[in-house]
């Protein structure tokens, strides 16, 4: 650069001894880049699962192929394989866990958010979140030595001889069944769509509430006309969070579900999960198609409920973006 | 006689007055469930518990008397072992979602994190098992570790994340306009301002990972030989109390309920000290 | 899910201007800081237009202007603190010491540990002490410093800061337990513990009460037979009791911020040269 007589000069920088001699831009980069491995490695983790899955369950994708899925057999012996009760299983326990869980939890949700007295608030919401907070294996534990019997000696036989009209529930009560893993899964899901549906209506400006009150309408009708409606989409993401969750419990569903292996309609007979065959079955297969079975139900689990949970995000996000969007 | 209106009024104050009841019945239930629960857990559990179960290992199947020491501490080595694998992994990819990663990037790995946490436990226990466990031909609480890990991952990137998220920006520039780098600007001022944020993610992470099972089961395995070294397989409260349930003897069933009470007082007492620290901060 | 970067994520692609506004002087005078067409954008929009002014060593700079006119800006602008937020960026030369701050090879950090900058809203790092807090720019740069060092300087920051006095026996408590004017103080003690050269103030009284503001006048004062303080501030009373020279703002018909007039305060705000002055001074606007 020139200095003002037109003549070649190099100012040098005033020395300063405290400073670093070299130029910090380095150390800045070295913590950036590793930050960016760890997170690579993060991502890395969900890459390499789908892939390794997926290498092994080869054995039996390529013996089985789309029948895999519909296939009911189910033979270590000759080494065929079919999924359908499994899939089956999986399906209607959670079914039984939605429709017993989403009353209670919405229930649940609209009480804490609008109707309890305000002491109250905080530690209900509180002793609900700590159902989530139970190990799966000790709910199992529980269901299986307290619930169970009585689900065998008063449910399923008053159902038995009340409603055996239905293909539901007939059949000899064991207990163990889909009906007492159904039971537990509700108890297992409704922390979580009551804690979702309560931030979805908690989205919901105060605006909206004092409106209808001024009108004249009472609690209830406010909160369904003025709440409800616009949380729906908050509370369908709850319920399908909960679905999701309810697909992939394992412990307490392998302790009461049986172990059957059957498509059947009636609730009071033992059946299997997907998570529970592989629970109960990976520690005695044996390489090659059995456990290439077990591990393409995984993947096939994997996937179930990564659909569900896309979705569910999808839902919850736009609920959380129209409520940021509204500030 | 009321007339119309008067009808009309009554009607709606009686749905209402039904609504309440209805609601806070469901309310009732959800409470009512964890209270019988968590109840009988304790009151049953606690009467199998002596000072033998936590100083004694297991005795052979059938036989009484016996303890959970080699469970207990194969919980407590399976939980350090994935905070070990997953903390690193997990502060850091927060701290570079928080501060560092352009929005696309962001919401990419964000995402990816959000599937990784709904993946069930079994399925991670699956993985850890084809990836460890059959290379290595053997068992081991480092895959148990492992498998633990990818679990809590997820869970301490995003409460390192938001944590972060809330410390404002008048800090940082305050930071850098002191003419430090940005590193040390994250590390010396932005950090210590989400630390208990992060801490009560990590402890959140870790009352979750001492009560898995499912991913234990083709991994640590469970052991009948006690703890025998990273490398060999490795018992823990979660897997005991599995083996137990399921077991015909009933001197074995009374040993779950005891490692039950163990283990619902550890998580829940993790859980519940968390949330009322992180609430007390909020206040 | 937010979206929202903070203002850590800095744009590493800069486009760095090659240094053609900086071969010429054509002031006499030397100040400490030769700002040269300098320009700043928010993204697209542009801020601030081809600002060029000579600050002088050991003197008060004021910085007025009605809201809006990128007084904000143009001071962030000159220790390199403007880049920080998202989208921004600045074109131009700004000399200090005869090297421009902008320049390629220039480092950041450097720059702002030799100019330091106080903020609007008061804002000690509350997870430290009184004491950290003051000590922070160092510690966070060395790896290590002996306790009795750094005692030394967080002490002659706090009694340059007029502080001393009043926290002198709460040093370890935490740094956001001060009153407002207290923090202020804080802030600017710890700003002038890296001891800079040039000490830049965003309209620093403007959160703070009448009583905490005079005090904080009277400290300028005081520190600026050591360093040379820029003030941004939107009131003129002040700007015209503290000041030395100062620059007036206004946004032009794009809505960038431009310089109308730069001086001695003293004819600024006696006998102005241009009629946009004189009408922002008498009141007639902002």
């Amino acid at each position: 650069m020139t200095s003002r007589n037109g003549e070649k000069t190099v100012s040098p920088v005033p020395p300063n001894t405290r400073l670093p001699a070299r130029h910090s831009g380095y150390s800045d980069k070295i913590f950036s880049n590793l930050m960016l491995f760890f997170t690579i490695v993060m991502v890395g983790i969900l890459a390499a699962l789908v892939y390794i899955l997926t290498k092994d369950a080869l054995p039996a994708i390529n013996k089985f192929g789309f029948a895999f899925i519909t296939n009911r057999v189910w033979n270590p012996v000759t080494d065929i394989f079919g999924a359908l009760p499994a899939i089956y299983g999986t399906l209607v326990t959670s079914l039984i866990g939605l429709l017993i869980a989403v009353p209670i939890s919405i229930g649940a949700a609209i009480y804490l958010v609008e109707l309890a007295p305000n002491w109250l608030k905080g530690p209900a919401s509180f002793i609900i979140e700590m159902l989530a907070a139970i190990p799966s294996v000790i709910i199992g534990l529980w269901g299986l030595y307290v619930m169970v019997p009585v689900v065998r000696s008063n449910i399923e036989k008053w159902l038995g001889s009340h409603l055996s009209v239905l293909p539901l529930f007939q059949g000899p009560p064991f207990g163990v069944g889909f009906l007492s893993a159904g039971l537990l899964l509700a108890i297992m899901i409704i922390p979580i769509i009551t804690a979702v549906t309560r931030d979805a209506m908690k989205a919901v400006p105060n605006e909206q509430r004092e409106a209808m009150f001024a009108l004249g309408a009472t609690r209830w009708e406010t909160i369904n006309k003025a709440v409800l409606p616009y949380c729906r989409t908050g509370m369908i993401g709850a319920v399908i969070l909960g679905l999701g969750r309810a697909f992939g419990e394992t412990m307490a569903v392998t302790m009461v579900i049986g172990n059957g292996y059957k498509l059947t309609a009636s609730l009071f007979s033992p059946g299997a999960t997907i998570a529970s065959t592989i629970a109960s079955q990976f520690g005695e297969a044996t390489a090659g198609v059995y456990t290439g079975s077990l591990i393409e139900l995984a993947l096939i689990l994997f996937g179930l409920t990564l659909i569900v949970n896309v979705i569910a995000r999808t839902l919850v996000w736009r609920m959380t973006s129209l409520k940021a969007a509204k500030k | 006689m009321m007339n119309l209106q008067e009808r009309g009024q009554a009607r709606r104050k009686f749905i209402n007055k039904l609504m309440l009841v209805l609601s806070g019945t469901a309310a009732a239930i959800a409470i009512l469930v964890l209270v019988l629960i968590l109840g009988y857990t304790l009151f049953k559990g606690i009467s199998y518990i002596n000072l033998n179960i936590l100083i004694q290992a297991a005795k052979p199947m059938g036989q009484s008397g016996g303890g959970m020491r080699n469970e207990i501490l194969g919980t407590l080595i399976l939980v350090l072992l994935g905070c070990v694998f997953a903390l690193p992994i997990g502060v850091l990819a927060g701290i570079y979602l928080a501060e560092f990663a352009n929005p696309r990037v962001a919401a990419t790995v964000r995402f990816t994190a959000d599937i990784l946490s709904g993946v069930p436990s079994i399925v991670v226990g699956v993985f850890v098992y084809a990836i460890i466990v059959m290379p290595m031909h053997s068992f081991s609480a480092l895959s148990g570790g492992v498998a633990l890990a990818v679990i809590m991952v997820p869970v301490v990137a995003r409460t390192a994340e938001e944590s972060l998220r809330l410390v404002p920006d008048s800090m940082r520039e305050a930071a850098l306009a002191l003419g430090i780098t940005r590193w040390r600007a994250v590390v010396g001022v932005v950090m210590p301002g989400a630390m208990t944020g992060i801490i009560t993610g990590i402890m959140l992470g870790v009352a979750r990972i001492a009560g898995e099972t499912a991913p234990l089961l083709f991994t640590a395995l469970g052991s009948s030989f006690g703890v025998q070294g990273l490398l060999k397989p490795i018992g823990s409260l979660s897997l005991i109390i599995y083996k137990d349930a399921l077991s015909p003897y009933p001197t074995d069933q009374q040993h779950a309920w005891a490692g039950a009470f163990l283990l619902v007082l550890l998580v829940l007492g993790i859980s519940i000290i968390v949330r009322w620290v992180s609430n007390r901060k909020h206040n | 899910m937010e979206e929202k970067t903070n203002i850590m994520m800095q744009n590493t692609a800069k486009e760095e201007m090659p240094n053609q506004t900086c071969l010429e002087h054509p002031e006499d005078t030397k100040g400490i800081l030769e700002v040269n067409n300098l320009s700043a954008w928010y993204g697209k929009t542009l801020a601030i237009k081809n600002i060029s002014m000579s600050i002088r060593a050991k003197t008060i700079t004021a910085i007025i202007g009605p809201s809006g006119c990128g007084k904000s800006t143009f001071i962030r602008c000159l220790n390199r603190m403007h880049e920080v937020a998202h989208g921004g960026r600045a074109e131009g030369c700004i000399m200090l010491d005869g090297r421009d701050i902008y320049a390629r090879d220039a480092d950041p950090v450097v720059i702002r540990r030799r100019i330091g900058m106080v903020f609007q809203k008061p804002a000690p790092f509350p997870m430290m002490s009184v004491f950290d807090n003051v000590a922070a720019g160092l510690k966070l740069t060395q790896f290590w410093s002996r306790h009795w060092e750094l005692e030394e300087v967080v002490e002659r920051s706090l009694r340059q800061a007029a502080l001393w006095d009043e926290v002198k026996d709460k040093l370890h408590q935490s740094g956001a337990s001060l009153s407002g004017g207290q923090q202020q103080r804080l802030c600017i003690a710890r700003a002038i513990a890296v001891q800079p050269e040039i000490i830049l103030l965003d309209e620093p009284c403007s959160a703070l009460d009448p009583a905490s503001t005079l005090k904080i006048e009277d400290l300028m004062r005081s520190l600026v037979t050591e360093y040379s303080i820029v003030i941004v501030t939107h009131n003129m009373q002040q700007a015209a009791r503290v000041s030395d020279m100062a620059g007036f703002f206004l946004a032009d018909q794009d809505r960038s911020g431009v310089l109308i007039e730069y001086g001695k305060t003293s004819q600024l705000f006696t006998n102005p040269k241009d009629k946009r002055t004189e009408d922002y001074i008498t009141g007639r606007f902002g």
